[in-house]
């Protein structure tokens, strides 16, 4: 390339940087080729943000690895072009690549904690790109390191670098990582879902500082996730993605205020459910004084919670803040060191081992990740009507009858019997586990993060689910999120948790209605709105009452 | 995500760039001193069962060596005379108890086949053997270990290649034969180098093939094919001596770890971080080299341990075959002749071996390890 587009003004005269055309790319699984993008148009201009939004299995990522001529092991670009600054990407040749990549597109992974190299400080990691093209020498290459750190607000810039990625938080690795991708100031970046792996409270600080990075060296980016919310603060022009085609694409607040296709509409479903909070009536299970520690460390601290019969409770806060923790103490998993659980007035023993069969049914408990939750070699059949046999010794006829029926119960149906897990879809997988725990005719259902690795759509359909559930069979829920969305969807009660200790509670339209308490009103001020201006407008905020930031 | 680790940095680190790093490699020495010094009395432990079982088992072995020795036709009394020579009419324990204290000094008594007077001590017995397994050991290792990680590199870089597969048939090939077999198949070479043109072979094949065949063995060098070194030999001779022993023990040994390399490098290529590098545009061969690899030296570690301590206890095979001093044939002479503490003496040795490699090991783990080296 002879002609110099790192100049400033350059980008600001914007021009295509980046022209997708009719881009194919099919993947290989289950012993076929599928279609996963179908077709897609996209440009990029200099110095602009697009957003890609859709939800999983759209062929966002997929569209953005191909924007770098990448295609994943098992996926192949079968046509189209990819025109980064006029020179096509496909069937470029892989030196070619190499001497783009890092260099003029560079990418952000969604979880930074795998995407770093664990045997490598994150210094090396950060300069890679800049000393193996020999762009730049290692010293000079670290200085602007850590001048980016610094520009990125992370804790002692000089230091951290010479750290390895697991003595940091996964919010600074997805700083560090967005540093990683700037070191040789590209003309355009790939964000590939930066923050959703993160919670709110640090999903801002992130926002924040890519922001500042983008707007201050005019690099255009695309910006995929399936957060309309987050994709609102950061793009000028965002496009819906569906089954690998393309359902709409305008400027930001355009579509945010006028959505075209019912189809992006229910892409905030989540955000229109609520629940209206009923007042209890009976205690079902009273934790007392609680305290747990792993080791030395104490996660729990001195809890007092109330689980109200046939309500949900939501337990909300930050990862790390013990949420979890609790879960696992008043399953079971985790022997309390102090303190005591009170099933209908009567002690639970702490250990899971000394619980009855009886006792055991009335607790259940789902997990985040149900496709670590389910026997991969075990059909959905198996998998329920062992639970089925366990909790209610039925056999043959009878057991089939009763499996069929909890399928029923979670909008499945038969046809779900025979099939295995890995041909489900992530939601279907979360209806089995849900299922699972029906089995046994619980009475209160523990539910850790349920909803988190779905999407929206999907989540909407599980809360329903969950809703419909508790109306039918009284059953109790203790919900665990960090999104406080779901918590207005689902919740009557809230408790609000931070390093081991509960912050607030009470019933949800006091606890998430002024007077907050000030760690509640951080944790409420940090959920993207979807409106053009909530980030600056946050950040503005902040900068203007400083302690409202620092929250620990 | 933590907020209070964000915190927790800041707190920690004062300011000022050398004084931090300096303290913070001091650290991680002191916690490596910690850790090798725990693993070592760890070591020492395991040692003290292992020699109460060596010395149990030997002392459980069915027979009784006077009667052995003397014929079925011996006389009580003399029986009886020969085992109180031998010390072999003490309480077990007592015995053990003054062969474990001898044994920690390096004394490990004299053999059973000390005649009167001229007493046959078991140190100056194995002491020779032992040094010439170490040396054959020592050779094979240093070539065998930066070889075959070198060769595990080049096929997990040229994987599914023409490389990858002769390397990887080969290497195959060899560790599905015994390895007498390999030795026996490179001693028919050296043979064939002066015979071929007398063998069957010769003469049925065409006369182009079987000259062509000749002029290759002649081109092989004329290895010893007993490698009977002698105490007095110099280094170049000793080398030459064992060539081929060398040679199998090399190829076998290369296999195993070689696929192993291999096997380690390619498991992480699917990882997210060797996905980011290619991202990064970082060339394949740095990819493997240094993302891969710096991953992948637990289990490398582990099996070149796995294969020391095969090459310094179990070769008796391929020291029979050469017919090659070292410590296996002694063991394996003792047990036969019933020679109690020569037997006692190669286990216990062979035992601190395996626990020193493993020590190693752990240490090779640790110091590759950043989770392990440097805590939060």
């Amino acid at each position: 390339m002879s002609t110099d587009t790192r100049g400033f003004e350059a980008r600001q005269k914007g021009g295509n940087l980046l022209e997708i055309r009719d881009l194919r790319i099919d993947g290989f699984s289950n012993d076929t080729w599928h279609k996963i993008v179908k077709g897609v148009d996209l440009v990029v201009n200099r110095g602009e943000v697009v957003g890609l939004i859709g939800e999983s299995g759209a062929g966002k990522s997929s569209l953005g690895l191909a924007a770098m001529g990448y295609a994943k092991p098992g996926c192949k670009i079968t046509g189209g072009q990819v025109l980064f600054d006029g020179e096509d990407l496909v069937g470029c040749s892989e030196k070619r690549l190499r001497e783009l990549r890092g260099n003029r597109i560079a990418y952000v992974a969604q979880s930074a904690a795998a995407a770093f190299n664990p045997a490598k400080r994150l210094i090396t990691q950060t300069v890679e790109a800049a000393v193996c093209k020999g762009l730049k020498t290692r010293d000079e290459a670290e200085a602007d390191a850590i001048e980016l750190y610094r520009k990125l607000q992370l804790p002692n810039p000089e230091q951290i670098g010479y750290r390895y990625p697991h003595q940091v938080s996964g919010g600074q690795l997805q700083r560090i990582m967005t540093a990683m991708a700037m070191i040789c100031k590209p003309d355009l970046i790939i964000f590939d879902e930066p923050t959703t792996a993160l919670d709110v409270t640090t999903q801002v600080e992130v926002l924040a500082s890519v922001r500042i990075l983008v707007e201050h060296y005019h690099t255009a980016a695309l910006y995929i996730t399936h957060d309309l919310a987050v994709v609102a603060q950061m793009a000028d022009r965002i496009k819906v993605l569906r089954h690998g085609n393309t359902v709409e694409e305008a400027p930001t607040s355009e579509m945010i205020a006028d959505p075209k296709e019912d189809y992006t509409k229910s892409l905030w479903a989540v955000r229109n459910l609520y629940k209206d909070p009923s007042e209890r009536d009976s205690v079902l299970l009273r934790v007392q004084n609680l305290s747990a520690s792993y080791g030395q460390h104490k996660v729990l601290d001195d809890i007092n919670v109330d689980l109200p019969r046939g309500r949900t409770i939501c337990v909300v806060g930050e990862s790390g803040s013990g949420k979890s923790t609790l879960a696992r103490s008043i399953a079971g998993l985790l022997p309390p060191t102090h303190g005591s659980v009170l099933y209908e007035g009567k002690a639970l023993p702490g250990d899971l081992q000394q619980r009855g069969r009886a006792l055991l049914k009335k607790i259940q408990l789902v997990h985040q990740i149900p496709d670590t939750a389910l026997n991969p070699r075990h059909t959905v059949g198996e998998i329920l009507s062992r639970a089925v046999q366990v909790f209610k010794n039925l056999r043959g006829a009878a057991l089939v009858a009763e499996t069929v029926q909890l399928l029923e119960r979670i909008e499945l149906g038969e046809t779900f019997y025979d099939r295995l897990p890995s041909e489900l879809s992530g939601g279907q997988k979360q209806r089995i586990c849900i299922a699972r725990a029906l089995a046994a005719d619980p009475e209160l259902i523990i539910c850790d993060e349920v909803t988190s690795a779905l999407d929206q759509v999907v989540q909407e359909g599980i809360l329903k689910l969950l809703t419909d559930l508790q109306r039918q069979l009284g059953v109790t829920y203790m919900f665990i999120t960090h999104d406080i969305n779901t918590v207005q969807a689902i919740a009557d009660e809230v408790i609000v948790m931070k390093s081991g200790r509960i912050i607030d509670q009470g019933l949800k339209t006091d606890v998430l209605a002024p007077p907050y308490h000030p760690y509640t009103e951080l944790l409420l001020s940090s959920v993207p709105k979807m409106e053009t201006g909530w980030l600056t407008g946050i950040l503005e905020a902040r900068s203007a009452a400083p302690s409202a930031v620092v929250s620990s | 995500m933590d907020q209070h680790i964000a915190g927790a940095i800041e707190n920690i680190n004062p300011p000022g760039t050398t004084v931090m790093r300096s303290r913070k490699s001091q650290g991680v020495v002191r916690r490596l001193v910690s850790i090798i010094v725990q693993r070592l009395a760890l070591a020492v432990a395991s040692l003290f069962v292992v020699s109460l079982i060596i010395f149990g088992s030997v002392t459980l072995l069915p027979g009784n060596y006077a009667t052995a020795v003397l014929g079925q036709s011996a006389t009580p009394e003399s029986v009886a005379a020969f085992e109180r020579e031998l010390g072999l009419d003490r309480p077990a324990v007592e015995r053990y108890v003054s062969w474990i204290s001898g044994a920690v000094k390096g004394d490990f008594g004299a053999s059973f086949t000390s005649r009167g007077d001229s007493k046959r001590y078991v140190s100056a017995m194995v002491a020779p053997r032992l040094f010439n397994t170490m040396f054959l050991a020592a050779i094979v290792a240093i070539i065998a270990v930066p070889l075959s990680i070198f060769l595990g590199v080049i096929c997990a870089f040229y994987r599914n290649g023409w490389v990858d597969r002769i390397l990887n048939s080969t290497t195959l090939t060899v560790i599905s034969v015994p390895e007498f077999f390999v030795a026996y198949i490179l001693t028919y070479f050296v043979i064939m180098r002066d015979n071929f043109v007398m063998t069957g072979w010769a003469q049925a094949l065409p006369t182009w093939l079987s000259e062509w065949l000749a002029t290759g063995f002649a081109a092989i060098p004329a290895f010893p094919i007993l490698s009977d070194v002698a105490p007095d030999m110099g280094f170049i001779d000793r080398l030459w001596m064992i060539t081929l022993p060398a040679l199998t023990l090399g190829l076998v040994t290369v296999a195993y770890m070689m696929r192993m390399t291999r096997a380690a490098i390619m498991n992480l290529l699917a990882t997210p971080y060797v996905e980011m590098a290619h991202l990064k545009g970082v060339s394949p061969f740095s990819i493997i080299v240094r993302h891969a690899l710096p991953n992948a030296w637990g289990p490398i570690a582990y099996v070149v341990t796995v294969n020391l301590a095969y090459l310094i206890t179990g070769v008796v095979v391929v020291e029979v075959v050469f017919v090659y001093p070292g410590a296996g044939q002694l063991l394996v002479d003792a047990v036969r002749s019933r020679d109690i503490p020569v037997v006692q003496a190669c286990t216990l040795i062979f035992a601190s071996a395996y626990i020193l490699l493993n020590l190693v090991t752990d240490i090779v783990t640790i110091v590759t390890n950043p989770r392990l080296l440097h805590p939060r």
